[in-house]
């Protein structure tokens, strides 16, 4: 008897230490977001808890027009994604031979130098008199009045570099889960390379694709930093907007409840399309 | 070049007609823009790494003013750069020990057992994980500054752990669910106590996936910006400096700590990549 509920309750005990970190520093912090967006005052006379969910209907107003360019940023660097990885995953898991796990190490070493140096780097080299637009400006290939710094173009590249190794992992992961015998009965009953593709090969690894594009799409919608050195004053994003408010203004109630509103946002749209896809088989994917 | 040998864990048989099948052309087209795309996203690695040995004199770094080992020789002559660095490296070890002790009891718990809450814990996990990283640093600063906590070194490592456990937990449970739970009932039948069955059984079987959460725990700890940004204070990691620094210009000893964190994160991901395969 003792021993069956001392086996009942080991999974408990096993969860509790690290679940009770995750309860005090992630879920209560939510709701600690969620009262602070609905207080009113400033950081001279303090702030206090009015209900004031005015603050919502004030900073959609004021910030819809960075929340949508994030949007449109975050769907159409995720889509080059995709378009970009698909490719090399591809061909790594059909191609790779002996050679896979150098491939995949390669991919993943650039994670070891920090987002924002890499960014910076782009920073030199996109620049007006930077690496790659000095000489092409100095010859005169390129009208002098060519930039790709402080365009939608700079900032959505640098997003779309930054979440390729992201997308290239999951969709690698469900390419090695076909059966190779699959791809042997599809040309046993006549399929041609095109077919065998798009009818075998496309649909059994499009459970990586959603997980991959469950990796990318969040944080490059909520990215801030491409925004803030690659991109100009017409390239805001909800991020930059987010934590201006946060960390230099201090105007903690539009804030909190910018950053509700994305972050439910994001979220919910998670939930839904995992839902859709069925969370067992993208979960699975992302996890490996 | 286009090695079409199969891949190890694969019978050879099945792989097999696939070289009968696949012309070399369309393989080797994609081989190089593989390789393309590797370029990609190794080119501001090596502009860094090159801009390292500009002997510039402004601190503007921006054109290429010829070769120098200055940068090198002076690597810590910026006080604020060594200790944003020395931060770095701390953080990310003492999240890395504290991810991996919270997180692998939770990855054994949901790998193995099936219990009320399984599914709520499975949730708040993805949760965790799927989440912006500017909505955790939102919500993590709001609650500091409900409960009036200066924030600086530690707000910050608290931060990480909470960011940290899901992947470790992840990483284990994965390993968890090939585990054949019949070794335990022998090693218990054999009289072994659960202290031993764990160390003699358990653990030898999930260490990889320890492993593999640990490495991934400290690769995101140092790499981390967004979250830490929210959560720092005036406290600065190696990240934040750069980004204070950007507005006016970053000086060349920071692309040398960047090469130099590359090439030991490097090492060490080559290191135990080639020990976790020998296990294997």
């Amino acid at each position: 008897m003792r021993h069956r509920l001392a086996t009942a309750l080991t999974p408990y005990a096993l969860i509790f230490p690290g679940g009770l970190w995750i309860a005090i520093f992630f879920v209560i912090p939510i709701v600690a977001m969620l009262s602070l967006s609905t207080m009113s005052g400033n950081l001279l006379t303090g702030f206090s808890q009015t209900f004031d969910f005015g603050n919502y209907a004030n900073v959609l107003s004021l910030y819809h027009t960075q929340f949508i360019r994030s949007v449109i940023y975050g769907v159409i660097a995720t889509v080059a994604v995709v378009v970009i990885s698909y490719p090399m995953a591809y061909w790594i898991s059909l191609y790779g031979g002996a050679r896979k796990p150098t491939y995949l190490f390669l991919l993943l070493l650039p994670f070891f130098v920090t987002f924002v140096l890499r960014t910076l780097s782009w920073e030199f080299l996109l620049s007006d008199q930077g690496l790659l637009l000095g000489p092409l400006h100095n010859l005169g290939l390129v009208p002098q009045d060519f930039h790709i710094m402080a365009t939608s173009f700079a900032v959505i590249s640098g997003l779309t570099y930054y979440s390729v190794p992201f997308m290239v992992l999951p969709i690698y992961v469900a390419l090695e889960r076909i059966n190779r015998e699959v791809l042997e009965a599809a040309s046993d009953l006549y399929a041609n390379k095109v077919q065998t593709f798009l009818k075998v090969v496309l649909p059994l690894s499009l459970p990586g694709v959603f997980a991959g594009v469950l990796l990318t799409f969040v944080p490059v919608t909520s990215d801030y930093v491409s925004a803030q050195i690659l991109g100009g004053t017409g390239q805001v994003m909800i991020g930059n907007v987010i934590e201006t408010l946060y960390i230099t203004n201090s105007e903690y109630p539009q804030a909190s409840a910018l950053s509700f509103i994305l972050m439910a946002a994001l979220l919910l749209g998670i939930f839904g399309y995992a839902k859709a896809l069925g969370t067992e088989d993208v979960l699975e994917v992302s996890a490996a | 070049m286009t090695t079409l040998a199969p891949p190890r864990e694969t019978a050879p048989s099945t792989t097999q007609p696939a070289r009968r099948r696949k012309p070399r052309r369309k393989g080797r087209l994609l081989h190089v823009y593989t390789w393309l795309i590797l370029l990609w996203m190794f080119l501001p690695i090596v502009v860094m790494a090159a801009f390292g040995f500009n002997n510039t004199h402004s601190r503007y770094n921006f054109t290429w003013q010829g070769f120098t080992l200055h940068w090198w020789q002076n690597l810590f002559a910026i006080p604020n750069l060594t200790g944003s660095l020395v931060n770095s490296f701390t953080i990310a070890i003492i999240v890395t020990l504290f991810s991996v002790i919270l997180g692998t009891p939770m990855g054994m718990a949901l790998g193995r057992y099936r219990f009320r809450g399984h599914g709520t814990t499975d949730f708040v996990l993805f949760a965790n994980i799927a989440a912006p990283e500017i909505g955790l640093g939102a919500a993590l600063l709001s609650l500091y500054i409900a409960m009036g906590l200066p924030r600086g070194y530690w707000t910050i490592v608290i931060a990480h752990i909470m960011f940290c456990i899901p992947f470790v937990a992840i990483t284990v449970r994965a390993r968890m669910s090939g585990f054949d739970l019949s070794l335990e009932e022998a090693a218990r039948d054999l009289g072994a106590g659960p202290l031993t069955t764990f160390r003699l059984v358990t653990l030898p079987m999930i260490i990889p996936g320890v492993i593999a959460g640990a490495l991934l725990s400290f690769a995101l700890s140092i790499d981390d910006f967004i979250i830490t940004e929210f959560t720092a204070g005036q406290t600065l990691t190696f990240p934040l400096w750069i980004w204070g620094a950007s507005r006016l210009g970053i000086p060349p000893q920071a692309d040398v700590m960047g090469t130099i964190i590359f090439v030991v994160g490097a090492l060490l991901a080559l290191i135990s990549g080639l020990l976790l395969r020998k296990r294997d």
